[in-house]
């Protein structure tokens, strides 16, 4: 069953066509990557079906609901969630408090039980208690009260998808999740989406990292120049000769 | 930098922060048994810890930017010295009225701007601060300009009125106490986190669903709420109000108090309008100096604890971390 559809997505930036009439249609379950040279429209792709860009032509579906042209925060109520290429935590808060923001969208409470301290407290044992469950899946549970700010790099990377995580999404887009880790963080990294695709989140991210993509993709879509030129499983599109070119292209320009 | 968040857990940590609160008190003791000038200083630190809780919560927890506090403080105190003073108004209900006129133009004021990123809300806010001063001044009829309205009865309902001036010091540290309660269940609570996060991260925000513009709004709209109670308690507590009360010198005060207590921080508001209050106080045996030394004074804390008094258990990590790098 389908639960994300790209009809003929365009996005232009003045004379620059950054994603071509992209159609894509995304299983529900298992990890899907978007893969393609620098510049081939992945990261503008991900921010028109996110919400952050919105698109000149074509429509974006999402769960059977049209969300083409909709506010990045009414698309993730709908369960799309997203985390992004350079990491966006909240670097003064706790790591606790980063993953408590992300439960936003799945508890209830504005100014009248924010002033009523019994009500807003079994709110936030239940907020604190579902947390803290998150950090221990992700391996950052001693890093709790530690300032977000002052997390290695790659902790910074888990403790964003944990806060993600937190919003139960049905769909989370990883953009780039695996840069800049070492190998040991990027098996984790594996690993850890893996077991958030055993939980039933369909995952759908952006790599550069080839072998990363190949070891942990059910389904590889490749865009360049801002066209899909393949998809396929990873041993299809690896044996593809459209993305064969493409590399080689640019393997070719960087040559010259 | 602008959104640091400190909770109330970290006074208990913190002997430095303890000490500056047991100051605090037992100056508020002193002061509440001899009497005299000083209660009236206190009184003015009092109204303005409501006028900074609310101030911060915009500016320090949801991260933003306003100029123009001040209006809301002049429409809630104007409303509520006219309908006392002029129409015999009870306090209460003329405070109500005065509540209200603020936040309806909290609401018009803030529902368009606050969409917008960047600078604009800072200016819109700016623009809404100097028309109500100019308002007060030229509405000759109803605000008697600079000669300012006089004969404000004092706080109380029905017969029960606040009389002396220690009992007002009492109902004054009363209203800071509520508003910093209320200030800390705020920062604690769903709300209050969704105020932190846009301060962080408006993308990280909107993508994990929060409605940024619809938070800014309430941020603006709480601490609007916070600066016209202010405004009214002003106007009660001294009897008296004209322009100058609500001009521009408001904003540059409570702007000082934000940053020397802390801003972010909850306990920060209270100790900055304590300091900055006193501060000229203590420094008149310097006579023509005094304003020099007060400059000197706020300078040099913000130089040795940037993050303000509230932040001054950070003072040695601070450092070190200055030192490795």
């Amino acid at each position: 069953m389908t639960l994300l559809r790209l009809d003929a997505v365009t996005r232009r930036f003045g004379g620059l066509v950054a994603v071509d009439a992209v159609s894509l249609e995304i299983a529900r379950g298992g990890v899907t990557a978007i893969i393609g040279p620098n510049g081939a429209g992945k990261t503008t792709l991900f921010n028109v079906i996110s919400g952050f860009t919105a698109p000149t032509e074509g429509r974006v579906v999402f769960a059977g609901q049209d969300i083409t042209g909709l506010a990045a925060e009414d698309i993730a109520r709908r369960g799309l969630v997203r985390t992004f290429q350079l990491v966006q935590l909240f670097e003064t808060l706790t790591v606790l408090e980063n993953v408590k923001v992300g439960r936003h969208l799945h508890t209830k409470g504005g100014l009248v039980s924010a002033l009523l301290p019994l009500r807003s407290r079994s709110i936030e044992a239940g907020v604190e208690q579902s947390a803290r469950a998150l950090l221990r899946q992700v391996g950052l549970e001693a890093q709790a009260d530690m300032l977000a700010g002052v997390l290695p790099y790659g902790q910074k990377r888990l403790l964003e998808i944990a806060r993600a995580l937190a919003a139960e999404p049905k769909l989370l887009m990883l953009d780039e999740p695996a840069a800049g880790l070492d190998r040991g963080e990027t098996t984790r990294l594996a690993a850890l989406i893996r077991a958030i695709v055993k939980l039933g989140v369909t995952v759908l991210l952006i790599e550069h990292d080839m072998s990363f993509v190949m070891n942990i993709a059910d389904r590889v879509a490749v865009l360049d120049f801002g066209k899909l030129i393949a998809q396929g499983t990873p041993t299809e599109v690896q044996r593809d000769k459209d993305v064969i070119a493409a590399y080689l292209g640019t393997m070719e320009a960087a040559h010259a | 930098m602008i959104s640091r968040a400190t909770i109330w857990a970290d006074v208990r940590r913190n002997p430095a922060l303890t000490a500056l609160w047991a100051l605090a008190a037992a100056l508020v003791a002193y002061v509440f048994v001899t009497g005299g000038y000083l209660i009236a200083v206190l009184h003015f630190a009092a109204i303005y810890v409501v006028f900074v809780t609310g101030l911060n919560i915009f500016m320090g927890y949801a991260g933003q930017v306003s100029f123009g506090h001040n209006a809301f403080a002049a429409i809630s105190g104007y409303t509520s010295a006219v309908l006392t003073a002029t129409y015999g108004w009870e306090p209460l209900a003329a405070a109500a009225v005065g509540l209200c006129g603020a936040l309806a133009c909290a609401l018009i004021v803030g529902y368009p701007t606050l969409r917008l990123r960047g600078h604009y809300l800072a200016m819109a806010t700016l623009a809404i601060g100097l028309i109500v001063y100019e308002i007060a001044v030229q509405w000759q009829s109803m605000t008697q300009g600079y000669m300012g309205i006089s004969g404000i009865p004092p706080l109380g309902i029905g017969r029960f009125t606040v009389t002396s001036d220690r009992a007002l010091l009492v109902w004054l540290i009363g209203f800071a106490a509520l508003s910093l309660l209320a200030a800390a269940g705020i920062r604690r609570s769903r709300l209050g986190r969704a105020f932190v996060a846009i301060a962080g991260s408006e993308d990280a925000a909107r993508a994990l669903g929060i409605d940024v513009a619809r938070y800014k709004l309430v941020a603006f709209l709480i601490s609007a709420f916070y600066a016209a109670l202010a405004g009214s308690l002003f106007v009660h507590a001294v009897g008296f109000v004209s322009p100058e009360v609500y001009g521009l010198h408001m904003v540059v005060l409570a702007f000082t108090m934000l940053y020397v207590g802390g801003i972010g921080t909850i306990g920060g508001a209270a100790l900055g309008a304590l300091v900055v209050a006193l501060l000229p106080e203590t420094m008149r045996r310097f006579s023509e100096y005094q304003d020099l030394a007060y400059g000197a004074v706020l300078i040099l804390i913000l130089i040795y604890a940037p993050g303000g008094l509230a932040a001054l258990s950070r003072l040695r990590p601070a450092s070190r971390r200055k030192e490795s790098a």
